[in-house]
């Protein structure tokens, strides 16, 4: 039988059948942070329990770290916070990179980075843009605290199999479109609950001639249409990537891996549940003008008129939405006033995000009333930005030049808005209240947001540099 | 740990007739940084149940007698999608809501339900529309686990199911990690050693160089 990635994944992992679609499935890894950590750890405690194998988790902090500098952190919560992941992973053995180390930075940025991310692996994350590492060949999928503390004690979780979806990109993209243009345009196409229930291959010509940090883009935003699972198939890109990581196997090993790796991609005549198709030449810049990742429009387009709608539910979602994020029905995004521009998160905060930034904002200026910060990925990415001279790039444009963290992304430390602020975002929700209370926020790509921050509005990039 | 048994739930069910309440509006992040699992049933809903000085939203439903005392929801399609944060689930348990009921569920949220003694239906929309209905107007929802079914006053009885095993766990209020330890222990040592062999790689120990 020919069987896809996704369900060569499943079928390797499976430890005992439970009923058709239910299994026990073996988890070869997984991350731990400090905001969803702290009752797995309890649980553990409370049972008298060891992890059965501590040596295949990481541990990082990253969701609430203050991203001003390292060192102490202020706030008492966030403090005791860490502390108490620092206290649980020297109790129970677990690696950990540490907040000040060159190794920290935003779990989905971290685990790829240092080849802990592998192909045919199982990964899990109490975070759901674990989708990311799906990018890998690897069935990753965000969990709850409970299963946290299973996989601690079992290594194994109860799950569903999924259906399976192909979406096929093919053409190119135009110039200043990147991967999140392609994720804001899918998830505004088949809508944010377009994909629950199934396993979402990205394949065809497209994919196999991007870069692992935009395949990693586009499966972090899948949960973004309801999927908990995002995949591409891995492949020459995807072993160039990861050959001489710190964590990948190496010598014999790698061969071995590498063999292995091979026989994963899904077979030529697999059957998909669902196909959706995408041309990339038709995709422009993107900007979300909602509270929900779907309610996106390109650049170009107006915002929906919830006058013209039929379905009633649609058109009080969209009433809803304008009203909380104080636009007018019908009207232009591209003009809107900005308060702040975010460039970082687990979407969007790779050495490849922050160059298609600093190439705009390059002998431009932030506008006046327009805070706006770059927050790299992770540690590395940052000192890699800052031997590429990104870091002076941002600093005498304006731009805020920050320590590795989820930061504004989430707003669990000191980096969020306040109520009517509007955020020109790479992050990946736009959800109510997402970035602060009363916070609006705009999602978008790296150079779409680096542009608004230099022209104090949202704007086609394109229109800029003309 | 186990958890509260479910058998049968009686209650008012509060109306949200919105799609895509997310997990951030069930829970805001900024809460995330208290590491306790009770008592947050006082942040659910925080930013649409109180302003910004502690006060009350007068009309949020969750305010409104009798749905302050609600056992159930019964909201719009994608309820609980975003973040994993099982706080969500630990909050609407605290504020004392058992059941939720939509056309479709964060899958992530619905998972977690399941592991804390809730039960997290969906239906077709239009089940869901007569049921939406039944809650705006006040009526008492039942939902009886053991029959499989959704009791409301002048409605035929709903029928749902959910995974026999699923099921028995809730009923005896299991602990998921309990019930794997206990029953599965030789066939995960059976797995480790096949994958030994098939991936190798996966069994050395991960020293950066
Ligand atoms: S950057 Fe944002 S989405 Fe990514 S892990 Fe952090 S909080 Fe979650």
């Amino acid at each position: 039988m020919p069987r896809t990635l996704y369900e060569k994944l499943w079928d390797s992992h499976i430890v005992a059948s439970l009923s058709d679609t239910e299994a026990l499935i073996y988890i070869d890894r997984q991350i731990l942070h400090e905001v969803s950590s702290p009752q797995g750890f309890v649980a553990m405690r409370a049972a008298g329990r060891q992890l059965r194998r501590p040596e295949t988790h990481l541990a990082v902090a990253d969701h609430a770290v203050p991203t001003r500098g390292r060192g102490a952190i202020a706030d008492p919560q966030a403090r005791a916070q860490v502390a108490e992941l620092e206290a649980n992973v020297a109790d129970f053995g677990v690696p950990y990179a540490a907040l000040d180390s060159a190794e920290q930075g935003i779990v989905h940025v971290i685990g790829p980075e240092r080849g802990y991310t592998l192909p045919g692996t199982t990964i899990v994350c109490g975070d759901s843009h674990t989708t990311t590492h799906g990018a890998f060949g690897a069935l990753a999928f965000g969990i709850g605290a409970s299963e946290q503390g299973t996989v601690m004690a079992a290594q194994c979780l109860r799950q569903t199999r999924a259906k399976t979806m192909r979406v096929e990109l093919t053409g190119g993209l135009s110039a200043h479109v990147s991967a999140k243009d392609i994720a804001l345009a899918l998830i505004a196409t088949i809508g944010a609950n377009g994909a629950v229930g199934y396993a979402v291959e990205f394949a065809g010509p497209a994919i196999s001639a991007m870069s692992m940090a935009a395949r990693m883009t586009l499966c972090n935003m899948t949960i973004e249409a309801g999927s908990r699972i995002g995949l591409v198939a891995p492949d020459d890109v995807t072993f160039a990537y990861l050959k001489g990581r710190a964590l990948a196997p190496q010598g014999a090993l790698w061969d071995t891996a590498l063999a292995y790796w091979q026989t994963l991609p899904s077979d030529a005549d697999a059957v998909f549940d669902r196909l959706v198709t995408l041309d990339l030449a038709t995709v422009e810049p993107q900007a979300s003008w909602g509270t929900s990742p779907n309610q996106t429009v390109p650049i170009t387009a107006p915002i929906p008129d919830p006058a013209t709608m039929t379905d009633p539910s649609e058109r009080r979602e969209t009433e809803k939405a304008l009203a909380y994020m104080g636009l007018e029905p019908g009207q232009a995004l591209a003009g809107t006033p900005i308060t702040h521009a975010f460039i970082g998160s687990c979407t969007n905060g790779r050495i490849e995000d922050l160059r298609a930034a600093a190439a705009i904002v390059k002998g431009r200026k932030v506008a006046d009333g327009v805070t706006a910060l770059v927050v790299p990925g992770s540690a590395a990415t940052r000192a890699q930005a800052e031997a590429e001279g990104l870091d002076a790039v941002f600093r005498d444009a304006g731009v805020e030049w920050r320590f590795a963290g989820c930061s504004m992304c989430v707003a669990m430390n000191d980096d969020r808005l306040s109520a009517g602020d509007r955020c020109a975002s790479t992050s990946n929700r736009n959800f109510e209240g997402r970035q602060g209370p009363g916070g609006r926020t705009h999602l978008m790509s790296p150079a779409m947001a680096a542009a608004a921050a230099v022209a104090g509005c949202i704007i086609d990039v394109r229109e800029l540099v003309a | 740990m186990s958890m509260e048994p479910f058998t049968r739930i009686t209650g008012v069910a509060a109306a949200m007739p919105e799609d895509n309440i997310d997990t951030d509006i069930i829970f805001p992040a900024r809460f995330l940084l208290l590491t306790q699992r009770e008592g947050l049933g006082v942040h659910a809903f925080h930013d649409r149940r109180f302003l910004a000085d502690g006060s009350e939203v007068g009309d949020f439903i969750l305010n409104r007698a009798p749905f302050r005392e609600a056992k159930l929801i019964v909201a719009g399609a994608n309820f609980g999608s975003g973040s994993s944060r099982e706080q969500a689930v630990w909050a609407l348990h605290g504020f004392g809501i058992r059941v939720v009921v939509a056309p479709s569920l964060g899958e992530i949220f619905a998972g977690n339900c399941l592991r804390n003694g809730m039960l997290a239906l969906t239906f077709v929309p239009e089940i869901c529309a007569k049921l939406m209905d039944a809650a705006e107007a006040g009526r008492t929802f039942s939902v009886d686990l053991e029959r499989q079914r959704v009791e409301v006053e002048g409605m035929e009885p709903i029928p749902f199911s959910i995974p026999p095993e699923r099921r028995e766990a809730l009923l005896n209020g299991w602990d998921e990690t309990d019930q794997i330890l206990n029953r599965f222990g030789a066939e995960i040592a059976a797995f480790e050693a096949g994958q030994r062999i098939v991936q190798p790689w996966l069994y050395t120990e991960m020293q950066p160089r």
